[in-house]
């Protein structure tokens, strides 16, 4: 994915036509112990281009850790990770470097970098990493700062910013990157009550005007439901059952689903 | 005892001269310990405990030997191996060295302090190593560790005048040879304490200056 790539799909092209469709996540024999706790179990799955995933699951069932492990931020004690057809694990340092390019990732916390003003904390990385000049850079990222409704505080810093506002900087910061795969871990549990809406209604947009595919951890369920085009319930470091939201959320098949749904919703 | 006025004007010429030695020790010290302190952390950070290792050792033993004894022996030991540096430039080093293996450790908690989802959002956005520590970490490390350090800078100043040992002309030097020239000991020597004072107490209005300037 080259550093000029739009964001927003391209009308002219028909929809699914190259980025949808294939298979562009693996996870193979997937293990991961903390101690003498197995976080993952074998765990094999795989997504396809262009759909939106939605991890559900009690906590501690692992859904969290796998974002962790596509993001590198983690490693798997057993197993084979690859990203478009690219080994992420095992791989030497450099090209991890490369698959890491085609992912992002928004967090709980959002971990915008304090010291630098909203505008640098979007342009840093596609300056470093992508090698965009300064100019390019920051026109990407003042359009990607309207797109999320925060033009206006170019100059702030961080942490003149509400919660809501500091996510979808944090958002913005990861498209500016142009990733093909978007991870978001529990993206609206440190938020306050009021200022979930407005993140999610910006996601919602991401999810249907871009091509991106999204891996997402999440408890609200609305939203799993809006915008996945699966859903993956998770316990004990396995995947338990799979299958579009509406399956899922509506009809599932096994107890233990039932049991986690009717105690979230 | 009597207080004499003409001794402190007399003396006023000499403590100029061993004013601008104290502060030129102050400085250039500061600047070494908290340039070597940084050096050190990094260090000991590296992946190799061969790095690790001897530094954790060579720090460790700077850290706990006194000062004056190190004095002593990069003066009169080095140029004995063929090293030979002005008295002044000796005790910069020295203090420098002695005080970086302090602010090491302050540098440590401050990079320990930075909270780890800093390392992942850079990880995420994969900014390579040295970009991450230049433009993430240690920004917001150094900043909350200005205090810290600015202890080590008033520490410093009152440790300046064991420089006087390898002939160097600070305050207290100063304050020495005029003493013994005139036999008057009251006067420079009180002179030089509210010397050291003032000196303290405008180090101390610059330090919280520049913390308001960082921690914003």
């Amino acid at each position: 994915m080259s550093a000029e790539t739009p964001l927003t799909k391209d009308p002219d092209t028909a929809p699914g036509a190259e980025r949808t469709g294939g298979e562009l996540i693996r996870l193979a024999g997937v293990t991961k112990r903390f101690g003498t706790n197995t976080v993952l179990d074998h765990l094999d799955f795989t997504v396809d281009a262009g759909k939106h995933v939605t991890l559900i699951g009690p906590s501690g069932s692992g859904k969290t850790t796998i974002l962790r492990l596509l993001m590198t931020l983690t490693k798997p004690d057993e197993g084979v990770i690859t990203v478009d057809g690219q080994t992420l694990f095992p791989a030497p340092d450099r090209e991890v470097r490369e698959v890491r390019k085609k992912i992002g990732m928004v967090f709980q916390q959002f971990n915008l970098f304090p010291n630098m003003s909203v505008l640098r904390n979007l342009t840093e990385a596609p300056v470093r990493v992508l090698g965009l000049s300064r100019d390019e850079a920051e026109q990407r990222a003042r359009e990607l700062l309207d797109l999320v409704g925060l033009a206006d505080k170019c100059d702030a810093r961080p942490a003149m910013l509400s919660g809501g506002q500091q996510q979808r900087v944090a958002i913005a910061r990861a498209l500016a990157m142009r990733p093909r795969v978007l991870l978001l871990d529990e993206v609206t549990s440190a938020l306050d009550p009021e200022l979930v809406a407005g993140v999610l209604d910006l996601l919602r947009d991401i999810a249907r005007s871009t091509d991106i595919t999204m891996l997402c951890v999440t408890h609200e369920m609305g939203f799993a439901r809006d915008i996945s085009d699966q859903v993956l319930m998770f316990d004990s470091g396995r995947v338990i059952e799979s299958g579009s939201p509406e399956k899922i959320f509506s009809d599932p098949e096994r107890e233990r689903t039932r049991e986690f749904l009717s105690a979230v919703l | 005892m009597k207080w004499d006025w003409s001794a402190v004007s007399g003396f006023l010429p000499q403590l100029w001269d061993g004013l601008l030695v104290t502060l030129q020790a102050l400085v250039l010290g500061s600047l070494l310990s908290f340039t070597l302190g940084l050096v050190w952390t990094l260090l000991m950070r590296a992946p190799s405990r061969w790095v690790r290792w001897p530094v954790g050792v060579v720090t460790e033993f700077v850290r706990n030997t006194p000062l004056l004894v190190q004095l002593f022996f990069l003066f009169y030991v080095l140029p004995e191996w063929g090293l030979t540096f002005s008295a002044l430039a000796t005790g910069v080093f020295a203090i420098g060295l002695h005080y970086s293996t302090y602010t090491m450790q302050v540098y440590r908690a401050g990079i320990e302090a930075v909270p780890v989802g800093q390392w992942e959002a850079a990880t995420a956005l994969n900014l390579p190593r040295s970009r991450t520590w230049t433009a993430v970490i240690l920004p917001q490390a150094i900043r909350r560790v200005v205090p810290a350090l600015g202890n080590y800078v008033i520490a410093m100043l009152k440790d300046t005048p064991l420089l006087m040992v390898i002939t160097v002309l600070e305050m207290l030097g100063r304050a020495r040879l005029f003493s013994q020239q005139h036999f008057q000991f009251t006067e420079p020597l009180t002179v030089i304490g509210v010397a050291f004072i003032l000196i303290s107490y405008l180090a101390s209005l610059l330090l919280r200056a520049l913390e308001r300037r960082l921690v914003r």
